[in-house]
């Protein structure tokens, strides 16, 4: 590393190739979680979900199945990118900061797996078993 | 990261005056990562309450529809609107319109605003329905 200051090391290395990539992911699942959230509240307010077998009918249909996982996959790569950036303006320190970011991506993963094994049992063995 | 520097930071922490657009700024902040902790848990115990069979689910549904779950699913409704509200602000803010001083301050107000009457109408219509 030498003497040089940091300004001076990465002078001439050119960009990270990846800046945009967040700043345009960010957007693009924004415009789908305003789509999908948008028919989700509708869904919701619109229908009775009191009961459980109301759940299950409605998921055993793809036109409900469906857009339900396409929103977790959106909402889920949305909130990593937006806690990622609290995370990095907030958490100083490598160390906490490494941590912090590495339960966000355990945290999203393990959420997304959740939500779409819960979507994929209600969808596949929810109509099947309503009154169970 | 010039190490211990005591030159002044400009705009000083401490004194500002609010405006509009720094309440919709800290909002969009404050909102999306409520609903990204908060919110994304309710989704996925509703989801996994489902999952889990009728008990489950219907211990979800007590607590959900208690005064303190109406409290917090209020809350998130609110912190849903005010998030999409000032995401749809920031979209247009990505196209270079709306940076004038008195059109960035009446959007900054208009998204401010239009999230509680949208949360104030979800509820009301829920009420009247009697879900």
């Amino acid at each position: 590393m030498g003497s040089a200051t940091e300004l001076g090391r990465v002078r001439g290395l050119g960009s990270a190739k990846s800046g945009t990539h967040h700043w345009m992911m960010q957007r693009v699942t924004a415009i789908a979680n305003l789509v999908l959230m948008t028919w989700l509240a509708t869904s919701l307010i619109t229908s009775d979900f009191s009961s459980i077998d109301a759940v299950k009918m409605w998921l055993a249909k793809p036109a409900a199945a469906v857009p339900l996982a396409l929103l977790a996959m959106s909402a889920f790569t949305h909130i990593r990118l937006g806690l990622t950036v609290l995370i990095e303006d907030y958490v100083h320190g490598e160390a906490g900061k490494l941590a912090a970011i590495l339960a966000l991506t355990f945290f999203t993963w393990g959420g997304l797996a959740f939500a779409l094994f819960s979507i994929a049992a209600l969808a596949f063995g929810g109509a099947a078993h309503v009154g169970q | 990261m010039a190490a211990e520097s005591n030159r002044p930071l400009s705009p000083h922490l401490q004194v500002y005056k609010w405006g509009p657009a720094m309440l919709v700024s800290i909002l969009h902040r404050a909102t999306g990562d409520g609903l990204a902790i908060v919110g994304v848990l309710v989704f996925l115990w509703w989801l996994g309450a489902a999952a889990s069979g009728a008990e489950a689910y219907t211990s979800f549904i007590g607590l959900a529809s208690a005064w303190y779950g109406q409290m917090l699913l209020i809350g998130l409704t609110w912190a849903f609107f005010q998030h999409s509200c000032s995401g749809l602000r920031h979209l247009l803010l990505d196209t270079g319109a709306g940076y004038e001083l008195n059109t960035n301050r009446t959007w900054a107000i208009v998204v401010a605003i239009t999230p509680v009457i949208l949360t104030a109408a979800v509820w009301l219509f829920i009420y009247y329905k009697g879900l």
